[in-house]
Formats: C-alpha cells, structure tokens, sequence
C-alpha cells in the first residue's frame, strides 16, 4: 500500500471491514543492504505473523538503518515490536527513516512508557518445603483459634439472648426457618423417600432368600430413625443452607456491610448468626422427623411390591421395633448438627477476605467442613450412645 | 477518506417495564472526542453507556458502533466489534483471583494467539501507558489503593489497543491528586493514542478539563450538547439547576479563569 493510503490510527477504521484481516496488509521485513525495511499493518491483528517477524528479525545482523516508510498502520503492540527489533541491534540502534510523524509520535510514547514504568522486580523465589509445611500449618491453627474464638462470641451473644429474650430478632428467625425448613421440605422428602426405596429394596433381596420377610420392618425402621434420615438431612442442609449461609456473610464482609452494622452497633453476630442458628435448631428436628416418615413409607412401598408385605402388617410391626428411645436417638442428633453446620457456616463467612474468588472458596470449605464434622460427630455419638445406654 | 461518526443514536428508547428512562434519544460522538455524559440521578447515563456497550439492548431506535447497526447484530460481528472498544468500570471490575499482570492478559489472551513471553510484555507496555509502576504487575486487586485499581483497569481496557474508550465515573472515589492525575491521562491517552473516549462523570473539574463535548441527559432525551463552555450558557431550566449549584459555579469560574 502507497504511503499516500496511509492511515493513522486515529481513523484506523473506516470502513466496517478495515479491522478484518482479510482486508488488511500483512507486516513485512525485508532486508535491503544495510537497511531492514518494514511495511504493512504492524498492529495486534497480525500478532502471529509479527512473533515470527520477531524471530527473523533477531537473526539478521549489520543493519546500520530502519525504514518504516512503508508502515500502513501501527498500534502499540507493532511499536512495541519495532522497538525490541531496535534494541537488538545494539547499543545505540540503528536510526529511523521514513517514520511517519504520528507513528514517530507512537514510537516515542512507548519508549518513554516502558522506561518510566521501570523494571519489573524479579517474582521471589517460591517457598521451600519446608516453609510451605510451616505455613500451612500455621494457616490451618489459626483456622482453630479463630473457630474457637467465635464459638466463645457466639456462646456470650447466646447467653446475652437468653438473658434479655426480648433482643431476639423474630423477623430474621422466622425468615431463616421458613428458607432453611419449609423449603427444604421437598428436596428431603424426595430424597429421604428414595433412599428409603434403595435401602428397602437391598435388604429385602436378602430377607428374601432367608425368609424374613417381616424383618424388614426392622432393618429399614431401625436404619431410617436412627441413623439415615438424620445424616440425609444434615448432609442436604449443609449443602443447601450452610453454603448459602456463608456466600451470604462474606458477600457481606466483601460490600462492607459487616462492617456498616459494628459501626451502628448492631453486633454482626447478634443480627447474621443467631437467628440462623435458633432456626437450624427448629427447623433440622423437624425435617429429620419428617425424613423419618418418608423414608419408612419408601420401605414400605417396596416391602409390599417386593416381599408381599401389606402396608398394614408393615405399619402394625413398627411400634413393636421402634422404641421412643430409638426415635430419640435419631431425631436428638439433629440439634448437633444443627450447630455444627451454623456455626462452621457462619464462621466461613466472616473468613472471606478480598472479592469473589474468597467467597467461593470459604463456601466450599465451608460445606466440606460441615459435612466432615458432622460425620465425625456422628461417629462418635453412636459409639458413645452404647455406653450412656442409649441403644 | 472521511470518517464517519464513532456512534450514531438515533431515536433510542428504552422501557423498563412500566419506567420510560429514553425516548427518542439522540446521540452523536465524533471520531477522536471525549465526550461526556452527564445529568442528574436517574437521568439513565448508565442504562446508555451499557446499551452503547451490548451490556443491555435497548426497547426501541438504532444505536451504530464504529459504524455497525447493534440491533440484530450477530454473534461473531458482536465479538469483533467487542475487541474494538475497552470499558473502564466504575468500582473497576478486575477479576479478584487475577494480578493486575494477569487481568491485562486476559483479553490479550483470549483474542491474539501470542507466544505468553510476548503477552507478558504486552500487558507490561499497557500498564505503563495507563501510568502503573512496574512493580504493581503481581499485586492482587485488592493491595491497590483506588487510584491503582482505576489504572489497572483502565490498562485492561486498553489491552487490545481500541478505538474506543468508555469510562464509567473514572474519577468517582479518588482522592482530587489521583483525580487529576487520572483527567491528565485519559487526555495523554486520547492525544497520543487518538482515541474516542465517551465517559459518565459528575466530576466538574472531570468536565472542564478533558471535555471536548459535554451531552446532558434529561427528560429522556439528550438536552444539552456543547462544549462546557457554551453547555452552561444553556437557558435550559434543568441544565441550569445542573450547572447553578456552588460546586459548578466553583469549578467553572476556576476553569474560565485559567
């Protein structure tokens, strides 16, 4: 392309189609005595064709003279460019000719730019082993301490409440029941009802081949009320509500609004943690219940299909197998993980530093941390009950 | 070979449900002008400069970007005319997890397919053209201070080296140094890099200094378009509440004096 076509940057585009390859000159090099050539559109479109350039250009050597004549258009990617093929040259460089003024002008940002930005200090050497050892060590007691430490705010604004009941917030409890319980309602029943189903229907193939029909009633009574359905719940809860719990507070910790609260004397654990913690220890007992019933009605179902089993005989056997104690053992573990999955919630969420990226994070060590506690809790519970002479 | 206009609205109008916030807008902007929107609180700055981007599509009228109609405009003319422009966001909007090397690679990366050596150098170059400090390069967004985070974003917006610049409230929540710091850039930038640059701003001293057009946004239309100067002449009753307020008063009479 003539020089008299040439087009500055400002008016780059004039034409739909000018910013289109298809359209455009590719960048050249060419070596004319002593004196490197370029022409064509040095710009970020033709970047593949310009990184090889970059590289023949490194093996050309005794060039006295750069001639930008022939340039139609340059960005600062091209001028970048043109000035790492200077540099290379040597100490002075090569001069310019045939440099337009506005792409002379280009040139001259640039350099002075990347001059005045200085150098780039060198990335620090990454953490031996050993440190990172210590680190995330320390990270995790840390983790611990803050725990702690929270658990013994949260048990002060506890014991504030009960002392002046009236501070209860009702509206932000009531909210908080009605999301972590009555909406939970359909994702458990479903899901209690199913494992109901499998667990009904595994153990029935058994009895089967044994002749127990009627001991079904006991493996799937026993298993649901005691273990299952709590663990089902507190495990669907965690996901559901402990997440939300802590994308929740640590948005809020990102906006400032924690922060807002302290400073109009609102404790932030009185308003965010406390309601949700009254309302998990309403609402988890309740859905455990109702986890109970369904998933016994699941069991139920696959008895009579399966193992000829009326409704009838199933529910007239489940008094005789499930003792009050029973059901207390499996509905009195709620309110545990009730706790724990409040509180691990809750405490992840006043951890979230920074932005977006935290959030998730604490978020998802928020509900692998309920889950695992829970479990572990769990574990202990039954191999203690035994013991306490809970069985 | 004339240019034609860097945006062309004609008849804009948008509807968010039962609100009215433009009807029959129009709008012109100039290659190589900054150009400024301004106007009160609700006056639907923002809702423009996002339809103007492809971030909302407006109810009714035509909107042309560097010359290309936006209603029904395909999936990958969109994207080609996404890399002809750069947004400054107003709180920013850096990706979090990302250092501020990293966030300017991003659109580098994900249009050029450079050699990453190259890609680093290049975000390097931006930064130093929206005035950060090497040294900034492998700080996370959240160790700037205000004025950083504008420049990191503003180098982001530049990656791609675009025709077109949009700033949203680039001054809003500097400190009036780094304010001004940041007015002298946007206008080195346009000068050297011959940039369109179309900006929301309250910033009066925003407005006089950068300015070379100023539109006013009221009563769903654009009612005022002029330079500063000849905008607050404006007999117009809501520009000259705009403009009668102490602070413009304070600010003009500093500009008109210099």
């Amino acid at each position: 392309m003539p020089g008299s076509a040439r087009r500055g940057l400002q008016s780059a585009s004039v034409t739909d189609q000018t910013r289109d390859t298809a359209t455009a000159t590719p960048p050249t090099l060419e070596i004319a005595g002593r004196t490197l050539r370029c022409a064509g559109d040095w710009t970020l479109d033709a970047g593949d064709r310009l990184a090889r350039l970059r590289s023949a250009a490194s093996a050309v050597s005794g060039i006295e003279v750069l001639d930008g004549s022939g340039i139609t258009r340059l960005d600062t990617a091209g001028a970048m460019l043109l000035l790492q093929i200077a540099a290379a040259r040597g100490a002075g460089g090569p001069g310019w000719q045939g440099l337009a003024a506005e792409d002379a002008a280009l040139l001259d940002l640039v350099r002075e730019r990347l001059a005045a930005g200085g150098e780039r200090p060198a990335p620090a050497a990454p953490p031996s082993l050993v440190a990172r050892l210590g680190e995330r060590t320390w990270a995790h007691l840390e983790q611990v301490i803050g725990f702690l430490g929270f658990l013994g705010e949260a048990a002060v604004a506890a014991a504030r409440l009960v002392r002046n009941p009236r501070r209860l917030r009702w509206q932000a409890l009531l909210t908080a029941i009605e999301d972590a319980g009555s909406d939970a309602l359909p994702i458990v029943g479903l899901l209690s009802f199913l494992i109901g189903v499998v667990v009904a229907y595994q153990g029935g193939q058994l009895l089967k081949t044994y002749g127990a029909n009627i001991f079904i009633v006991d493996m799937v009574t026993l298993t649901m009320v005691r273990e299952m359905a709590p663990l089902i719940v507190a495990i669907i809860v965690a996901g559901r509500t402990g997440s939300a719990y802590t994308a929740q507070i640590g948005t809020m910790q990102v906006t400032e609004e924690v922060d807002a609260l302290r400073t109009i004397g609102i404790h932030p654990i009185d308003l965010l943690v406390l309601p949700k913690l009254t309302a998990l220890l309403v609402a988890l007992p309740l859905l455990t219940l109702f986890a109970d019933v369904l998933s016994v009605f699941g069991g139920m179902l696959v008895a009579w299909w399966l193992l000829d089993l009326s409704l009838f005989d199933f529910a007239e056997r489940i008094p005789a197998v499930l003792s009050w104690r029973s059901l207390l053992v499996g509905v009195g573990k709620a309110p545990v993980f009730a706790l724990i999955i409040a509180l691990v919630g809750c405490f992840q969420g006043f951890q979230v530093r920074g932005g977006a990226d935290s959030v998730g994070r604490q978020t998802t060590v928020s509900v692998v941390q309920s889950i695992f506690l829970v479990i572990i809790v769990d574990a202990i519970l039954v191999v203690n009950f035994g013991s306490w002479g809970l069985r | 070979m004339t240019a034609g206009p860097a945006i062309e609205i004609r008849g804009l109008s948008t509807r968010f449900g039962s609100l009215l916030v433009h009807e029959d807008l129009d709008l012109e902007v100039r290659r190589g002008e900054v150009l400024a929107l301004v106007g009160g609180s609700g006056s639907g700055k923002t809702t423009l400069l996002r339809e103007i981007i492809m971030l909302l599509e407006p109810s009714g009228g035509s909107i042309r970007l560097l010359g290309d109609e936006l209603a029904g405009i395909g999936e990958d003319a969109a994207l080609r005319l996404r890399r002809r422009f750069g947004v400054l966001f107003q709180m920013g909007a850096l990706f979090s997890s990302l250092t501020v090397l990293e966030n300017v690679m991003v659109p580098l990366r994900e249009h050029t397919g450079l050699p990453k050596e190259w890609l680093r150098e290049l975000a390097a170059l931006k930064m130093a053209l929206a005035g950060l400090p090497a040294h900034a390069a492998d700080k996370l967004p959240r160790q700037l201070s205000g004025g950083m985070l504008k420049r990191a974003s503003l180098a982001r917006a530049l990656a791609l080296d675009p025709e077109l610049l949009f700033l949203d409230e680039p001054t809003a929540g500097l400190d009036p140094l780094s304010a001004g710091a940041l007015d002298e850039l946007v206008l080195q930038l346009k000068e050297s890099l011959g940039l369109t640059i179309v900006m929301v701003t309250h910033d009066l001293d925003s407005l006089w200094r950068t300015t070379d057009r100023v539109a006013f946004l009221g009563e769903r239309r654009v009612i005022g378009l002029a330079p500063m100067r000849e905008l607050v002449q404006s007999p117009h009753p809501v520009i000259r509440d705009y403009f009668d307020c102490p602070r413009a008063q304070a600010a003009g009479v500093a500009y008109r004096a210099a």
